[in-house]
């Protein structure tokens, strides 16, 4: 693992947990980026494996349903030689009565280095950092923060565009329900974006423009000499709450077209975090042409975490050595 | 049995009354109010000098969860934080379980308070049959056997068509309805103010409106009606401008503001410790705007009385992800310091309008005995410091909740003793043993 200590010596995180991107200044941002083209190297290997966090254990606390973002911290902690268990609680202690606090404290009583928790409620990583001993890491909290994703967005651009700073991002659909909203917000008003937020009145947050986020209503204008265009998913249940009147109307309105993308500029990159709902938000020719890059940013999302993990955990395991 | 207050400023706004004055207190009323009134046998209690003598000060909308949710607090515990915190009568809120509907829970009430024996209780019915908004209660019955008002609390009376009955009946009765405004529907699933912060914070908002609209239903329905309407925990600044408008048309509308509503604002979400529970109450702690507006209504007289909104939840409760939290704070032991702290001592309100706040209006408003010192009332009095400095301490609280936002705050003013009927119910610890080296 020395190569990738070497990349990574001059920095460190401050805190012990990642709870969100609120805490990361500029530098610490840089960090994880730089870490994380070390750990893309390893996925290359043909033996895709370094010891960094062996003998570490690691818990994927998930509270809510998820296939991508469970499966890429899966597959990183695997290549860090970590050792790995995920649990689905999906409810069942909750049913039965038990507390997040006491779910986590018995998990906590077989000692593991680090736990990776997804739940449904926004600070519920915030409780268990104040009050239990394990580093958290935030897989997603209710409408709060999803910082890996953010942090793995901010590599794909990166990858694409050598820079973030000065870029028109567009980000596209439901901004109020939006996790991925809010910790790509954050980032990129770091690294000198410039953001821009579009979707139906309904579905902006309060005070967004508050929030850094030049916001909208007309996807023209969003999409007009944007770098990058992300789309972010409309649930389907939105109809519910009177968000919109139907994905069909939705679609009209805001899906992404190879008509509409002809406003940004040439080499745009489209990004989508998924879940995708083709012909709701985005159209198939979009989703699968030439300008998107949905799937390196899985493939990165592996590489991203790997960074992140190490930088939590793998350093203090290499100090132990 | 003679009870002298020798000394001390008497605060009376109802009797028009202000200045250096002892009070002789005879078979539990008020005997005389005066300067140097002979000892005569009288036990002296001497009240230093700076203090303040009150008529003692009148809880509205407090929750003391007997019967039901015994681990929460009880009708003994409840009353003893409400005389600690310097109120000699609370008002308590039918939202029990089972709910106060009927005239058995309201007997049971008043003779736990009675065993108790430390702070007067005054049962609030419900408007309707368990608070559902489906059919009115037996308000009379409720009437006949010691209610003073009637609400839904924890929830808006239902409909418009419901709201309006039970101004009609319950004014018929000469008891008025107090009204916990909220739309249900544009409060939806809402956990925090709908603003800035909460949408930071990924929270589910509750916009300000969702009180207000339903504040000028109840301003219209009293119109109406002729029947006087009681607005409970007042939270946005939309509410104090229709309860001014109202008042200005003489609509018999009155109104409450909880301390935490013209102390905190909603950056309490975050600081200092973020997804904090006990910043979580129904209605939630609003934006600046909004906080200065409770302050201005205040000043200005449009707010009618100070009301704790006294809610409390045990610490297993409290101690869970933030929208999975019950809303509510414990609020009896902290009212009088933050009144002190944040409106007396700024120079916002004077003595004289905070013992109308706390204690004449609100006996005026349930139609209860006390809110002034005249000869003949109950000896009902609270004896404030107002200098003195008090650290806050939950685990110190005397209710057996200690949900407060308020822990390890320091704030200037205190209740240094309370009196209920003539009997001395509680002297601040610190504060007796200065009493007592004089």
């Amino acid at each position: 693992m020395s190569d990738v200590a070497v990349a990574t010596a001059a920095g460190r995180l401050r805190s012990r947990h990642l709870l969100g991107i609120a805490q990361l200044d500029a530098g610490e941002i840089q960090l994880v980026l730089d870490t994380a083209e070390a750990m893309k190297e390893v996925g290359t290997r043909p033996i895709k494996k370094v010891p960094a966090l062996r003998g570490r254990t690691v818990v994927n606390l998930f509270f809510e349903p998820s296939t991508r973002t469970r499966t890429s911290f899966e597959i990183a902690e695997k290549r860090l030689s970590a050792d790995t268990l995920s649990i689905a609680v999906a409810s069942s202690s909750v049913t039965k009565g038990e507390t997040l606090l006491d779910t986590v404290r018995n998990l906590e009583a077989m000692a593991p280095d680090l736990i990776v928790m997804r739940h449904a409620s926004a600070g519920a990583p915030h409780l268990l950092a104040r009050l239990c001993r394990s580093a958290i890491v935030n897989a997603g909290d209710g409408m709060h923060e999803h910082p890996t994703q953010a942090l793995l967005d901010a590599f794909t651009i990166r990858e694409h565009k050598q820079r973030i700073a000065g870029l028109k991002v567009a980000i596209i659909g439901d901004l109020l329900h939006s996790r991925v909203l809010r910790s790509n917000v954050l980032l990129l008003n770091r690294m000198g974006a410039e953001v821009w937020g579009c979707g139906p009145a309904t579905l902006l947050p309060v005070d967004v423009a508050r929030f850094g986020v030049h916001a909208t209503t007309s996807i023209d204008e969003a999409v007009a000499d944007a770098d990058v265009v992300m789309m972010l998913r409309i649930q389907h249940e939105r109809m519910h709450g009177h968000f919109i009147p139907s994905t069909r109307e939705y679609f009209n309105l805001f899906g992404l077209t190879p008509a509409r993308l002809r406003r940004a500029k040439p080499d745009v990159i489209i990004m989508h975090p998924g879940p995708m709902n083709r012909g709701v938000e985005i159209d198939s020719a979009v989703a699968d042409g030439p300008y998107s890059v949905i799937l390196e940013q899985v493939a990165n999302g592996v590489a991203v975490r790997m960074a992140v993990l190490y930088l939590l955990a793998g350093q203090e395991a290499e100090a132990d050595r | 049995m003679k009870l002298l207050l020798k000394g001390g400023r008497v605060v009376d706004p109802a009797a028009s009354r202000d200045g250096e004055m002892d009070v002789l207190i005879e078979d539990g009323v008020v005997a005389r109010v005066g300067r140097q009134i002979p000892v005569d046998g009288a036990e002296v209690f001497e009240v230093r000098r700076g203090w303040i003598v009150a008529p003692g000060l009148i809880d509205i909308h407090v929750h003391l969860r007997e019967p039901g949710q015994e681990h929460k607090e009880t009708i003994a515990t409840g009353t003893a934080a409400a005389v600690a915190g310097g109120f000699t009568a609370v008002a308590c809120m039918p939202n029990t379980d089972p709910v106060n509907d009927h005239p058995g829970v309201t007997e049971l009430i008043l003779r736990k308070a009675r065993d108790a024996g430390l702070a007067r209780v005054y049962p609030i019915g419900a408007v309707s049959l368990g608070s559902r908004g489906e059919q009115l209660a037996e308000l009379g019955e409720q009437k006949a056997a010691g209610c003073v008002a009637f609400s839904d609390d924890g929830r808006p009376v239902a409909t418009a068509l419901l709201m309006r009955r039970a101004l009609e009946y319950a004014g018929m009765l000469g008891v008025p309805v107090i009204d916990h405004c909220e739309d249900p529907s544009l409060k939806g699933d809402g956990v925090a103010h709908e603003g800035l912060r909460a949408a930071l914070l990924g929270l589910r908002g509750i916009p300000g409106v969702a009180e207000s609209v339903m504040v000028e239903r109840d301003i219209a329905l009293a119109e109406l009606t002729g029947a006087p309407v009681h607005v409970a925990h007042m939270s946005a600044r939309q509410s104090i401008r229709a309860v001014r408008d109202g008042k200005l048309r003489d609509v018999r509308v009155t109104c409450e503001v909880a301390p935490h509503h013209f102390t905190l604002t909603d950056e309490t979400l975050e600081h200092p410790t973020p997804y904090d529970t006990n910043a979580k109450m129904n209605p939630p702690l609003r934006d600046g705007a909004d906080r200065d507006a409770m302050l201005d209504g205040l000043a200005d007289g449009t707010v009618d009385v100070i009301a704790t909104d006294h809610a409390p939840h045990h610490a297993d409760e409290k101690l869970v992800e933030f929208d999975r939290a019950p809303f509510g704070i414990v609020g009896l032991e902290t009212a009088v310091p933050l009144v002190f702290d944040r409106l007396v001592h700024t120079g916002r309100i004077t003595i004289g309008r905070m013992i109308e706040l706390l204690s004449t209006n609100a006996a005026r408003i349930i139609g209860v005995p006390g809110g002034s010192l005249a000869e003949g009332s109950p000896a009902d009095v609270t004896i404030l410091a107002p200098d003195h400095e008090t650290t806050v301490r939950a685990a110190n609280l005397r209710s057996r909740s200690k949900n407060t936002p308020f822990d390890g705050w320091t704030l200037r003013g205190a209740a240094a003793a309370t009196i209920v009927g003539g009997r001395i119910v509680y002297e601040h610890p610190a504060l007796i043993k200065e009493r007592q080296q004089r």
